[in-house]
């Protein structure tokens, strides 16, 4: 009896995932087996590449990065790109270190204003964008040499600012958790809300009789969820203890996760991204939602910039330029959001950044060329590309088969 | 004295640039009447379904709802009054799925999240009431087919408990069968008691349904008919231009060759 009832969920979950791959609703199963496949094989050209050490370092670097492709997320979702958020990291930078280092200026204060010249730098994008409706990309391209031109007068003739080496961002990336206990903790509260709120859906769809997951399933998420936080967790443990850098970001990505998918705003932005004039005829203030998206966007880009500034204590002429603009969009795309707008989570940030930074430490770890380095990322985030339009497309061709 | 009409439009005009689209439009929605707006293409019937709901606001002319004269400036006050409009294109977000679609811009909220389960409950027991094959609820819009998409638009429609619904073209994109569900279900809301303003080019949809006919021409109006008692070759000769019962606004040009 058992056994015919295991058989049957077994066949449920077929038809499921069957029905989802047919109609293009691959998620992120892409990037995970790209991840697997990289983690395979630089771990059998160099052993230290799953060690302690090397993963643990690993997860402070996505941090940055990550932090910035996280509000990319926000846009892409909207159909829109931001090419301002290089730009704004290296501003926020730079105002902090000029504020807090020259002026002597509290750190708590300086980060704050830091962190407001970011969301200011996006909303006056995000307004001028939603007004004159021209697309987002021209806006921010402008935006991408005004606010880079604002830092460079802003560091001024010094150049290079070092930061304190014990102050307060500097610690952003250096502080772990060294108590084995906390790592522990998190991974465990991390398992305990997912079991949680899967929980309490099923029991309010029970009590009013609607369709609900069965039990087993939600243990089955649980029991994933719960093996990767572990496993993480007692890797982390093995070198320094939990980064706070980490547990900052997967703290932010959550909670925009939420923002996104629950609350009013998520979903008008959800929308947005669907179809503007449908939006519009819903009676959203599309201005606002739109204003609202390049604003976190330069929020999460100014948070993004302090971290990397934090990672190498100081803050220079070159910072906030380069490759990392490039890389936050591309860790978005490469973690499963569409270019199209509309689909996606925070959550793609996460699986993006851990693919691009992978390659690049696996790179270093086997003393590859940068040049290589950039191809690898390039074919990937190709990859990625050809994935989210073919998924796209088989979507829409479900809909009227 | 009869009761005002739920809806009633007095001398309306409106252009786009230099067009006028429509001109002096009278136009009456009763309750528990269906109204079939009919033209032929560019009359100006669609505009004048925007101009109703707010996303194209009237230049001149009055709007009075229930006898007095309101304003609709947003489609945001014509929701209010209790008009829902279903569009030619049912203005859905095809990444959205069914339950997201319906409470687009009015989800229900607990505690400042979504209530998610509350929505989907409310959301089946509608479809429940409007149509056998309910499509599945989580599912992406733009993964369903025209007729179940044109039930998610009509159904969002009624979300509001509207009292006049304009429909532009409900069947245009769909087969026999679902043709006549919407018919049906069209019906059934004029029993309840709505007023509702159909946009057809079936004029078999218009004589099996509707209860007055307005012809638009040229954005103006070009008659009224009692669909039972008027002939199907009046009607088509309104829609056409045979019977001209405004003239035209070339005339005093042509005249003057």
């Amino acid at each position: 009896m058992k056994g015919k009832r295991f058989t049957g969920t077994v066949e449920g979950w077929v038809t499921v995932i069957r029905r989802k791959l047919s109609a293009g609703e691959l998620g992120s199963l892409p990037v995970v087996l790209v991840l697997a496949a990289i983690w395979i094989v630089f771990q059998s050209l160099n052993p230290n590449f799953l060690s302690p050490r090397n993963l643990s370092n690993l997860s402070v670097d996505i941090v940055g990065t990550g932090l910035i492709a996280v509000g990319i997320v926000f846009v892409l979702l909207l159909g829109e790109l931001d090419l301002s958020v290089g730009s704004i990291s290296g501003l926020a930078a730079a105002v902090f270190a000029v504020l807090n280092v020259n002026s002597g200026v509290p750190e708590w204060l300086a980060l704050v204003v830091a962190v407001l010249a970011g969301t200011v730098a996006g909303t006056v994008q995000g307004y001028s964008f939603a007004r004159t409706r021209v697309p987002a990309f021209v806006v921010t391209l402008a935006g991408l040499l005004t606010w880079n031109g604002l830092m460079l007068s802003i560091l001024g003739t010094s150049g290079t600012v070092n930061l304190d080496e014990n102050g307060l961002v500097a610690e952003l990336t250096s502080y772990y958790f060294t108590s084995d206990a906390v790592a522990y903790a998190v991974a465990a509260v991390g398992a305990g809300l997912v079991f949680l709120v899967a929980y309490q859906d099923r029991r309010r769809r029970q009590a009013v009789g609607m369709p609900h997951r069965s039990l087993g399933s939600i243990a089955t998420r649980t029991g994933v969820v719960a093996v990767i936080a572990f496993a993480a967790a007692y890797v982390l443990n093995r070198f320094q203890g939990l980064p706070l850098a980490l547990l900052i970001f997967l703290m932010m990505v959550a909670g925009l996760d939420l923002l996104l998918r629950r609350t009013h705003y998520g979903r008008q932005v959800y929308a947005l991204g669907g179809g503007v004039e449908a939006a519009r005829r819903a009676s959203l203030s599309v201005t606002r939602v739109q204003t609202a998206v390049l604003a976190i966007s330069g929020t999460m880009a100014a948070i993004g910039g302090l971290f990397l500034a934090s990672r190498i204590t100081s803050v220079s002429q070159s910072s906030g330029s380069g490759v990392l603009l490039l890389n936050a969009i591309a860790a978005a795309v490469i973690g499963g959001t569409s270019l199209f707008g509309g689909r996606g989570t925070t959550w793609s940030a996460v699986l993006g950044m851990l693919v691009i930074q992978s390659i690049a430490s696996g790179m270093a770890i086997t003393d590859t060329p940068a040049a290589v380095q950039f191809m690898i990322t390039g074919g990937v985030l190709f990859a990625a590309v050809v994935i989210d339009s073919l998924s796209r497309r088989s979507q829409e061709a479900h809909g009227r088969a | 004295m009869p009761s005002p009409p739920l809806l009633a439009l007095r001398g309306v005009c409106k252009r786009y640039g230099v067009v006028e689209v429509l001109t002096d439009i009278e136009l009456e929605i009763h309750a528990g009447q269906v109204v079939a707006l009919l033209g032929d293409n560019g009359a100006g019937k669609s505009t004048l379904v925007k101009v109703i709901a707010g996303v194209a606001p009237a230049d001149k002319g009055v709007i009075e709802w229930e006898g007095r004269p309101v304003h609709i400036r947003r489609p945001h006050d014509a929701q209010d009054l209790g008009i829902a409009t279903v569009f030619q294109d049912l203005a859905l977000c095809g990444n959205l799925d069914v339950v997201g679609n319906l409470f687009l811009g009015r989800e229900i909220r607990k505690f400042g999240f979504l209530d998610e389960v509350e929505m989907e409950r409310h959301s089946l027991q509608l479809l429940k009431r409007l149509t056998r094959g309910i499509p599945d609820l989580r599912a992406p819009v733009v993964s369903l087919s025209g007729g179940q998409r044109q039930t998610v638009a009509i159904a969002r429609s009624l979300l509001g408990e509207p009292r006049v619904l304009l429909l532009d073209e409900p069947t245009a994109s769909l087969g026999i069968e679902q043709t006549g569900e919407v018919l049906d279900l069209v019906d059934r809301l004029r029993e309840r008691g709505l007023g509702v303003l159909l946009i057809s080019h079936n004029m078999g949809d218009v004589k099996a349904l509707a209860d007055r006919a307005a012809v638009l021409r040229l954005g103006r109006n070009n008659g009224f008919f009692d669909v039972n008692t008027a002939s199907q070759e009046q009607i088509i000769s309104s829609i056409t231009g045979a019977t001209e019962n405004v003239p035209r606004r070339m005339v005093p040009r042509e005249a003057g060759w």
